[in-house]
């Protein structure tokens, strides 16, 4: 019993902030400065500027751990399979570059703005980064279809809710809630991380839509019902029940029954 | 107006000597004699609640297409019937929501209580002779509420129902010999079937209440019977009893109580979240969701699947499956054990006394420890349950927090027992103290300057 009560109250001290995805993931990015920007690009340079310009930011930022031809080191990966879809992710999203080598990537604020995360791109898949493109949303409207493919093809990591999931070995399937659309299809397509890719035989363009117009609808969650405790579901409920429920009973109790006021002797 | 109320029952009936007699039973004024009538008031809330559910619920498993506008992403999807009246009761149906929450959350207060009232009378020695027969009576009680439970919470048809109701059908599978012949009888068919949510129906809202009616009832009636037990005092003794009466002063303050479980349970229903079936989605048994627990009642079960070893065994033709260890036979021997408990108790102790006056639970070390080593394995069990939201939560590889509590299962009630022990023992130690030395003692000062130490007579 008193096991069972402290582990519920560390649990709940634990839930208690802010979700505990954003709160791990600002551990992350708050520990260390990110890598200063080098300088601010000018508005769509030409093409092959661009391309000599994400190479200045990749052999600052990238070539540590990617090498200097995208073959990998012992600190990360080789980047020869990424293509656009799969930089753009890692780079918008702030995963990308990473702090500490070889540890998992968190969604962070990016450490790039917007042309140079293109011009990174550029190079990359410029000098044999080969994978998916980065895909075109459209809008969609049938948010019936996006659920079942979200719940066919997603849930089983990310959580009925999108609030994410252990994926197993340390790895975290993330929340998809601050996904934008487009963050949302370039993972589809190029499935970051341990994440499976899906092509266009398995999630068609139409499909695709919808379910990025779904996945959209899921950082306002319907909680009607009241407070939600960080979409815990039943574990979080468990603990409600004991500390509310049976926590206000048993004040009652106090207050019209009596205590020991002496220990007697036996 | 009750005096009137007994003449006029008296004048029909010829009461007046039972109703005298039973206005003026005493109830013991402790507090924790208080947590079964929390768990009564759960049963009468959970009856009401769950009736006017019954109203509005389809327990159906054909199929259905929902339209409605309040989740326009099931808009037109096909559902069963069961999920779209859930769907309707809680989005469309006055109070439909308020109740289902309410319901919902007595349901988990319900078993809490339960299982702290069988806390207090295990460890105060409570189910001694004569009251063995109550207290092999609340553990069904609590084994009912436990079913109840679990097939309330697979009624709706949503991903969590489907979900556990697919593991359970494993488990009865897994019973050697009959296993495939009950799982059949028992859903109708294999597994989803069409006729499972009709059963599961007919079982929540109709057997278990029948029988958990009953049940308290006898409970209560034997109690009465029988009397209450109480902590030994100045004024308790072995052959009275000391309270409040009945009535005014016990009803009074159980009213209190009910007013405060209905309260709360409103008040939860109206405030926080449970089950929201809408963003859990209609159950396709080709998907899951994660994570996905049960019911915390439940949970410890769960748990138990999680760390069991995959000792599956291979005789022949016949397999006798890895669930049957955690799913069958574990709960089996933990209520085992605690059905048994007060015989085995007085086979060590030697007792066949009666007992009205209940004991600390330090007097009794081994019963105690007993206690603390089921509750903290039952424990770490439902820890075990929910181990992939705690390495989300701590940031921890889920395999090795699996492994973790497979050690912890069985290394932490041994050494949570032992700690137990140790303190039953140092406080018998010290209570024995302070019976050889009275702590009331006068100081005198002699003329010469020294002090002196003189005892005063207890009283």
């Amino acid at each position: 019993m008193i096991a069972l009560l402290a582990a519920a109250f560390a649990t709940v001290a634990a839930l208690a902030p802010p979700p505990a995805l954003t709160a791990l993931a600002s551990t992350t990015s708050a520990g260390q400065p990110k890598p200063p920007l080098t300088h601010v690009a000018a508005p769509a340079p030409p093409r092959s500027d661009r391309v000599k310009v994400g190479g200045d930011l990749y052999a600052v930022h990238c070539i540590h751990c990617h090498g200097d031809k995208l073959q990998g080191t012992p600190y990360g990966p080789g980047l020869s399979a990424s293509g656009a879809a799969d930089l753009d992710f890692q780079l918008s999203t702030g995963r990308m570059p990473l702090e500490v080598p070889a540890t998992e990537p968190m969604r962070g604020p990016p450490s790039f703005p917007r042309a140079q995360i293109d011009a990174i791109v550029a190079y990359v898949v410029s000098h044999g980064g080969n994978g998916p493109d980065i895909p075109s949303v459209h809008a969609s409207a049938d948010l019936t279809r996006g659920r079942k493919i979200f719940e066919e093809n997603c849930q089983a990591c990310h959580g009925a809710t999108g609030t994410g999931a252990v994926a197993g070995f340390g790895w975290l399937a993330p929340a998809v809630l601050q996904s934008t659309p487009l963050q949302t299809a370039e993972a589809v397509r190029a499935g970051p991380g341990i994440m499976p890719k899906f092509d266009a035989h398995q999630i068609p363009q139409a499909d695709l839509d919808a379910l990025v117009a779904y996945v959209d609808t899921l950082h306002r969650p319907d909680d009607r019902g009241g407070y939600s405790l960080a979409s815990a579901g039943p574990v979080g409920e468990g603990l409600i029940a004991w500390l509310i429920g049976l926590g206000c009973t048993v004040l009652v109790m106090f207050a019209v029954g009596e205590t020991l006021k002496t220990t007697p002797r036996v | 107006m009750i005096r009137r109320l007994v003449l006029a029952l008296d004048d029909r009936l010829g009461a007046a000597p039972f109703l005298r007699h039973a206005l003026r039973k005493a109830f013991p004024d402790h507090w924790s004699f208080m947590l079964g009538e929390v768990a009564a008031y759960c049963f009468v809330f959970i009856v009401l609640s769950g009736t006017y559910l019954t109203f509005f619920f389809h327990p159906s498993g054909h199929h259905a297409i929902y339209h409605g506008h309040a989740v326009p992403s099931l808009d037109g999807r096909a559902v069963s019937d069961a999920y779209a009246s859930v769907l309707r009761i809680s989005l469309e149906t006055q109070a439909g929501l308020l109740i289902r929450q309410a319901h919902h959350w007595c349901a988990l207060l319900f078993a809490a209580a339960v299982i702290t009232h069988m806390a207090r009378v295990f460890f105060t020695g409570a189910f001694r002779k004569p009251r063995e027969l109550n207290w092999l009576i609340g553990l069904t009680l609590l084994l009912l509420v436990m079913g109840d439970g679990f097939t309330g919470y697979s009624l709706p048809d949503d991903q969590l129902s489907g979900a556990g109701l697919r593991i359970a059908q494993s488990i009865a599978l897994s019973v050697p010999v009959i296993g495939s012949w009950a799982a059949y009888l028992f859903f109708g068919g294999g597994f989803p079937s069409p006729e499972m949510t009709n059963r599961l129906y007919a079982i929540h809202i109709l057997f278990i209440p029948l029988a958990l009616g009953a049940l308290i009832a006898l409970h209560v009636a034997i109690l009465w019977h029988q009397k209450h037990t109480q902590f030994p005092g100045k004024r308790q003794r072995e052959n009275n009893v000391v309270g409040s009466p009945l009535w005014p002063t016990y009803a009074v303050k159980s009213l209190a109580l009910m007013a405060a479980t209905f309260g709360v349970l409103l008040l939860l229903g109206g405030l926080v979240e449970i089950n929201p079936v809408w963003q859990y989605g209609p159950y396709d048994p080709w998907t899951v969701a994660s994570p996905a627990q049960p019911d915390w009642y439940v949970g410890w079960l769960d748990g138990a699947l999680r760390v069991a070893p995959p000792w599956a065994i291979h005789l022949g033709r016949h397999t006798i499956s890895a669930l049957l260890w955690p799913g069958i036979v574990l709960p089996g021997c933990l209520f085992g054990a605690l059905y048994a408990w007060p015989w085995l108790e007085g086979y060590v102790t030697r007792d066949r006394e009666y007992h009205e006056l209940l004991q600390f639970p330090w007097q009794n070390p081994l019963r105690t420890s007993f206690g603390v080593a089921a509750l903290t394995f039952a424990g770490m069990l439902l820890l075990a349950g929910s181990d992939d939201v705690q390495a989300r939560l701590w940031r921890v590889s889920v395999q090795q927090l699996a492994w973790f509590y497979h050690i912890a299962v069985w290394v932490v009630p041994p050494v949570a027992a032992a700690i137990a022990w140790r303190v039953c023992v140092e406080l018998q130690a010290r209570h024995a103290y302070e019976e050889d030395h009275p702590s009331r003692v006068v100081l005198k000062r002699a003329a010469e300057g020294g002090f002196e130490e003189e005892p005063v007579p207890t009283p």
